[in-house]
């Protein structure tokens, strides 16, 4: 593809930080996370935001690890509508206080999704190993509401909240958030870890979808239901990020610029940083970038199938995931010949009989261990 | 389908907190900027969200719009209707 054809990105994913005081079994930041010292500081974020506002990008995403963990938040904020972009704040709450938030908004600050891990405290604060997250969360998200800012909650669903999607859904709209994304899990970095703990069953995955149907139509013009669909269960796969290279832009808390989040889970792609070239530089010749751009990657059943313009061949780190090969059509599609495995995979390991998450950064509980 | 599937319209229709109308410079044009949205509004689009700011009612920028595209009203608030009961189906403007 030359330079020329390039489509200019709509998004950039901006992780200020890996650093993070939850513990979410379903993370899908990758195994080794970047250190504090290796961050980007503010004048360097600055500077990607200016360059990406410049390439045709218009929305921000500022995420983590936890975004309330950098001090310079509140600057970063600004200098990112400064530079023309929406700015959506992503964050667990912890580490914003009513006080730090208002100023957030008076920097500009557009939106704030909030992630809930359950409906209850008890299990909530347990998926995220964080006593008291719970109630920090809902008042965070009153004083989100409260401060005329918009809200969006985000729910990761697995096979310990599956059952509670209506009831999330009913959280969200009486926090009085605008939009609810019920995420099912995608099995990367730290959760692919955990998938023999996290996978719903099919009918799980079934009556969920069903219940969500049957819901959506008493929250219309009041609450916009958005959903992240299980690709384990699907019979075509998702339009990974519209395409790789193609709309977003994923930069990491030392610089790295990625065609997307779990991107670097791909052994032998090569990876440019801001640190050293322009965002725009990147875009359009890093070889990681240059990938899997277009069509001309793509192997057979993709290479001559009618949808490949419509869902890009699905998703490369999922590939490699459960197809052992980057290049391979996503499993999540039924043409694939690894389909059969995937969903092998997944019932598998929705069995149920592991019960106990490994957390990141505490010892896994080792059965052969004397106590 | 249950008979909440249309909301019912602001009376003076403002967009919600976290949308923006946005001149796009790359691109050369107006787009809505909401949550996870990205929404094209080129010519009359642009000209019926500018104008919900919660000061004028739908009739009035209806009226407007009518005079700024020499048009046909009735026509016009078809359209304008059609536009702002979208975008309050995806919760993009309140009262």
């Amino acid at each position: 593809m030359n330079g020329a054809a390039l489509p200019a990105p709509l998004g950039l994913l901006a992780e200020l930080t890996h650093r993070c005081p939850l513990a979410c079994p379903y993370c899908s930041n990758p195994l080794a996370l970047e250190g504090r010292a290796e961050e980007l500081d503010t004048t360097t974020w600055a500077r990607v935001f200016r360059e990406a506002a410049s390439m045709g990008v218009l929305q921000v995403h500022l995420s983590g690890g936890e975004p309330a963990s950098r001090r310079d938040l509140v600057e970063i904020v600004a200098a990112a509508r400064d530079a023309g972009l929406y700015t959506n704040l992503i964050t667990s709450a912890i580490g914003l206080d009513h006080a730090r938030l208002a100023r957030l908004k008076d920097a500009g600050l557009d939106h704030v999704q909030l992630s809930l891990q359950d409906v209850d405290a008890e299990t909530a604060d347990h998926i995220a190993l964080y006593p008291g997250a719970h109630v920090r969360k809902l008042a965070f998200a009153q004083s989100v509401v409260g401060l005329g800012l918009a809200l969006t909650i985000n729910a990761v669903i697995h096979r310990a909240n599956i059952e509670h999607v209506a009831g999330l859904a009913e959280t969200a709209a009486s926090l009085g958030a605008g939009r609810v994304e019920i995420a099912h899990t995608q099995y990367y970095g730290w959760a692919l870890r955990n998938r023999n703990a996290l996978m719903p069953t099919r009918e799980q995955v079934r009556r969920a979808m069903l219940e969500i149907e049957r819901i959506r139509p008493q929250y219309v013009g009041r609450l916009v239901i958005d959903l992240v669909v299980p690709d384990y269960y699907a019979r075509r796969p998702k339009a990974c990020m519209g395409g790789w290279a193609r709309r977003s832009l994923n930069v990491t808390p030392s610089g790295r610029v990625l065609p997307c989040h779990a991107a670097e889970t791909i052994p032998g792609l090569q990876f440019w940083s801001v640190r050293n070239r322009s965002l725009d530089v990147i875009w359009r010749e890093s070889p990681a970038f240059q990938a899997f751009r277009g069509m001309d990657w793509m192997p057979e059943p993709c290479r001559s199938c009618e949808l490949r313009e419509i869902d890009f061949g699905g998703c490369r780190c999922q590939a490699l995931a459960v197809a052992g090969d980057a290049t391979a059509t996503d499993p999540a599609c039924e043409l694939s010949p690894h389909h059969a495995r995937m969903l092998a995979l997944a019932e598998q390991d929705s069995s149920g009989t592991e019960q106990h998450y490994a957390y990141r950064g505490r010892v896994v509980r080792d059965p052969t261990a004397r106590p | 389908m249950p008979e909440t599937s249309s909301p019912k319209l602001p009376e003076r229709p403002r967009l919600a907190p976290g949308v923006r109308l946005h001149f796009d410079a790359t691109r050369g044009a107006w787009v809505l900027l909401g949550p996870e949205r990205v929404i094209e509004a080129e010519g009359p689009a642009s000209e019926i969200l500018r104008r919900c700011d919660g000061s004028r009612t739908v009739d009035q920028i209806v009226d407007e719009l009518a005079v700024l595209y020499t048009a046909d009203r009735a026509e016009i608030e078809i359209d304008v209707n059609d536009m702002l009961v979208e975008l309050a189906t995806k919760r993009m403007l309140v009262a």
